[in-house]
């Protein structure tokens, strides 16, 4: 179903954790807030990164 | 010395941006290095180590190979722009550029061409081009989807140093704040939420608050 190993999503791991503590770091100053919008952000990209995902699979499956 | 133009307020927290354009440049050489400078230790650290981190993870997987100038006809390196966000760690490129650029001739590499420091940064022999056998296609070849991924692990890294280097000049960017937090002001679950709203809000991340 997935033509790549999915190894290779492994390196979206340490991309998400870099991103999303940087982008909460360059809003707050406060680390516990800095921490607290980090993760929100990982999970809206993990979500929407998610559903591309599905929406993909589902036309890989219907074509 | 503070003064009211240089101090903000955010998150509760009085901030000394000193002088901006300096925290600004020593941002770009050194990612978190403007943070260190203006005493913000926590987020020089966390900016230091995600920065440094995603860029030298990016250059390893790609071989070493992905960090390169060079814009020569069928090698044009735009990611270099992004690249070179992450400052001095992406110099070296440029002088390997630069003497690559001293042994082409006619888009042809020299014979007598050697790489500076073991070919540490160096563009491509030339000539490069699209869709036939050269030094680039080498390297997809043995790098594989670490080539790519590395390419762009390094252009990100660049592209976060630049919300950092804002950040050392003028301070956290505000944050939106949505309908959603705002409505229930004195809902005890949603306190934590709200706070950091209401610091937006009431404009504590514009320098022009205390001015």
């Amino acid at each position: 179903m997935i033509s790549i190993s999915p190894t290779y999503l492994m390196y979206y791991i340490p991309l998400i954790i870099s991103i999303s503590l940087v982008f909460g770091a360059t809003r707050h100053e406060d680390t516990q807030t800095i921490l607290k919008h980090a993760f929100y952000t990982a999970r809206w990209i993990t979500g929407f990164m998610a559903i591309i995902f599905v929406i993909l699979l589902l036309i890989n499956w219907m074509v | 010395m503070a003064n009211s133009e240089t101090v903000i307020q955010v998150d509760s927290q009085r901030i000394d941006l000193k002088n901006r354009s300096l925290a600004a440049l020593l941002a770009w050489l050194l990612p978190g290095a403007g943070h260190f400078y203006q005493g913000r230790h926590t987020k020089g650290s966390l900016y230091l180590v995600c920065i440094l981190t995603t860029w030298m993870l990016g250059f390893a997987l790609g071989g070493g190979h992905v960090v390169y100038a060079s814009w020569q006809p069928g090698d044009r390196r735009w990611h270099y722009i992004l690249q070179a966000g992450v400052g001095a760690a992406a110099l070296p490129a440029l002088i390997q550029g630069n003497h690559m650029r001293k042994h082409t001739n006619k888009g042809i590499t020299s014979k007598s061409y050697e790489p500076r420091w073991g070919g540490f940064m160096a563009p491509p022999h030339r000539p490069v081009i699209e869709d036939n056998t050269d030094e680039v296609s080498a390297w997809y070849a043995t790098y594989g989807a670490g080539y790519e991924m590395g390419t762009w692990y390094t252009m990100i890294a660049g592209l976060l140093n630049i919300l950092v280097i804002y950040d050392a000049y003028a301070g956290p960017l505000a944050v939106p704040i949505s309908g959603r937090k705002k409505k229930d002001d004195d809902s005890d679950d949603n306190d934590d939420d709200n706070n950091a709203s209401e610091s937006a809000a009431t404009g504590e991340t514009n320098p022009e608050v205390n001015q």
